[in-house]
């Protein structure tokens, strides 16, 4: 790993995010836009005509953290993306750049970009719903770690998909995220789901993350077996998303797609 | 003069082997050998689809060959492609930078990943050279296809590279602004002794720019020499006329 190089695709994507409005705004429009849905929704529930338990705020927390899975996921196809439209993936395929420091450099802008996001969430969550991100404690760092690890492990598998089948493909880096909410406990208990679907559910390391924060919430403290069940799904998945993209990058070398989808 | 030749072209920057590429069930490049000496510009020529293209993509390390072998520097393509590229640079008509990128902002960045020392001093140079000084802050978008054009080449000689790798270099350029990159092209091989391999459809380019020529016809080598020898081999007056007959005879022409 040469940290110049990661150094000088970061100072790219610093670039190209400060200079463009739309790309600056699109990191808070979606997330805000969902935090006032929802943050109104539990609003309703906790004083409306059927008087929940404060504990229904942590809605509020799925959904922020929620937020951290899917943008994780989103920065790391997006940024490649951004090369394919722009024509310019040959140029950076072509200079000394190993894939690694390629996809380091995709995380570290990602992991930034989601801070900042989540700070703006938190903060207005506290203000206008009292509820308090911070209250995780030092729950916080590792939920937090694990849902941005899985959304790289997804972001590099929907690139590889997207570099082996072509931008047709494209609509699953919009998509994959979404099949995988409904299963993963974000806004529900695990015992929530189908028997049948529950081995499922618990095979995937954003579900421990969920499931951890509602265990906080409720001060349950955050059991060690839940972080270790995270932290060991997702080295399973980030290694074999490795792998994996490894495959289909090689197939798009050998089928000419690397330099077809740079020019197209 | 047999002394300065010797000189000029020691060992080979590039040595080509045996390539071939399949892209299933159509063969692109079909067996070619050739090699670039140092401060040598070779010019790669044929018809649409006649594997000029695919050959560059191979050089660069974007496509794997099906066979064959590529040696740059000495080195095998295929083990030290990082290294390689480190020393190679290449730029095409048809590649884009970030649009909404500062041409200075551009080109800064790809001289960190080529780790350029004094990055902003060499690309004002550059800009100067390539008379583009007046661009250095303009969005890259807004730039004409000429004027973008020269921002790729500029991209291109960051890196003082030894080997430059050159697809249609000259396409959408007008007639002034080509000769200007011609005559730039051969000034830099001359100060700077790189290397380059150069693609284009355009016979005067070729003419004045490549000390040699490799003609391809589907794939294959039909002949190989200088732009004088090539057109004395094939019975033309000229590279134009050359051409011509090649794509229309060329399938005779290949037949021992
Ligand atoms: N990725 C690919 N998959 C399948 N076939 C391909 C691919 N790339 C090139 N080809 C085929 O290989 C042949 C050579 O193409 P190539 O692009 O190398 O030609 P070229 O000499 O650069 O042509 P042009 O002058 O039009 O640029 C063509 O028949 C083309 O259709
Ligand atoms: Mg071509």
């Amino acid at each position: 790993m040469n940290l110049h190089r990661v150094g000088g695709l970061i100072l790219r994507y610093t670039f190209l995010y400060t200079r463009s409005v739309p790309r600056v705004l699109e990191m808070f429009f979606w997330p805000v836009m969902d935090l006032l849905v929802w943050g109104m929704l539990t609003q309703y529930l906790q004083t409306g005509p059927y008087h929940l338990p404060a504990f229904i705020r942590f809605l509020l927390g799925g959904m922020i953290l929620w937020d951290v899975l899917y943008r994780a996921q989103q920065a790391t196809t997006i940024s490649f993306l951004e090369d394919v439209w722009a024509r310019n993936l040959m140029n950076v395929f072509v200079a000394p750049v190993r894939l690694r420091e390629f996809f380091a450099a995709t995380f570290c802008v990602g992991t930034l970009k989601i801070v900042v996001t989540v700070a703006v969430l938190a903060v207005l969550s506290a203000t206008f719903y009292d509820f308090h991100l911070l209250s995780l404690g030092s729950a916080l760092a590792p939920l937090f770690v694990n849902l941005l690890i899985m959304g790289w492990s997804v972001g590099i598998l929907t690139t590889g998909m997207i570099l082996r089948w072509g931008q047709a493909s494209e609509a699953l880096a919009w998509g994959i995220p979404f099949l995988l909410q409904p299963v993963c406990a974000a806004f529900y208990p695990v015992s929530t789901l189908p028997g049948w679907l529950q081995p499922v559910s618990l095979a995937i390391p954003a579900t421990h993350v969920f499931e951890g924060m509602r265990e906080v919430l409720a001060g349950q403290g955050l059991s060690p077996a839940r972080l270790a069940w995270a932290f060991s799904l997702n080295l399973v998945y980030l290694s074999a998303a490795s792998l994996l993209f490894r495959r289909l990058f090689h197939q798009a070398r050998s089928k000419g797609l690397l330099a077809k989808l740079g020019t197209q | 003069m047999y002394k300065a030749l010797f000189f000029m072209h020691p060992a080979p920057v590039l040595t080509v082997s045996e390539l071939r590429k399949e892209f299933d069930g159509v063969t692109a490049v079909d067996g070619i050998s050739f090699q670039v000496g140092s401060g040598e510009i070779l010019g790669l020529l044929g018809a649409n689809g006649a594997g000029k293209s695919t050959t560059l993509q191979i050089l660069l390390g974007l496509t794997t060959p099906t066979s064959g072998k590529v040696e740059v520097f000495g080195m095998d393509l295929n083990q030290h492609r990082v290294e390689i590229l480190q020393r190679c640079n290449f730029s095409s008509a048809y590649t884009g930078l970030p649009a909404n990128l500062k041409v200075w902002e551009n080109l800064l960045v790809f001289a960190t990943l080529y780790q350029v020392r004094q990055a902003r001093k060499k690309i004002d140079s550059l800009l100067e050279l390539l008379e583009i000084g007046h661009l250095r802050n303009h969005v890259t978008g807004h730039l004409s296809s000429g004027e973008s054009t020269r921002v790729h080449l500029a991209k291109a000689l960051l890196n003082d590279p030894a080997l430059l790798l050159l697809d249609e270099p000259t396409a959408s350029l007008d007639p002034d602004i080509a000769d200007k990159v011609r005559k730039l092209l051969r000034r830099i091989q001359r100060e700077q002794g790189i290397s380059m391999v150069y693609t284009s459809h355009n016979m005067r380019d070729v003419e004045e720019v490549c000390d040699r020529i490799v003609f391809l016809h589907r794939g294959k080598i039909l002949a190989t020499g200088s732009p004088a020898e090539i057109t004395a081999h094939f019975e033309r007056s000229s590279l134009e006329d050359v051409f011509i007959r090649v794509a229309r005879e060329g399938d005779q022409l290949l037949k021992p």
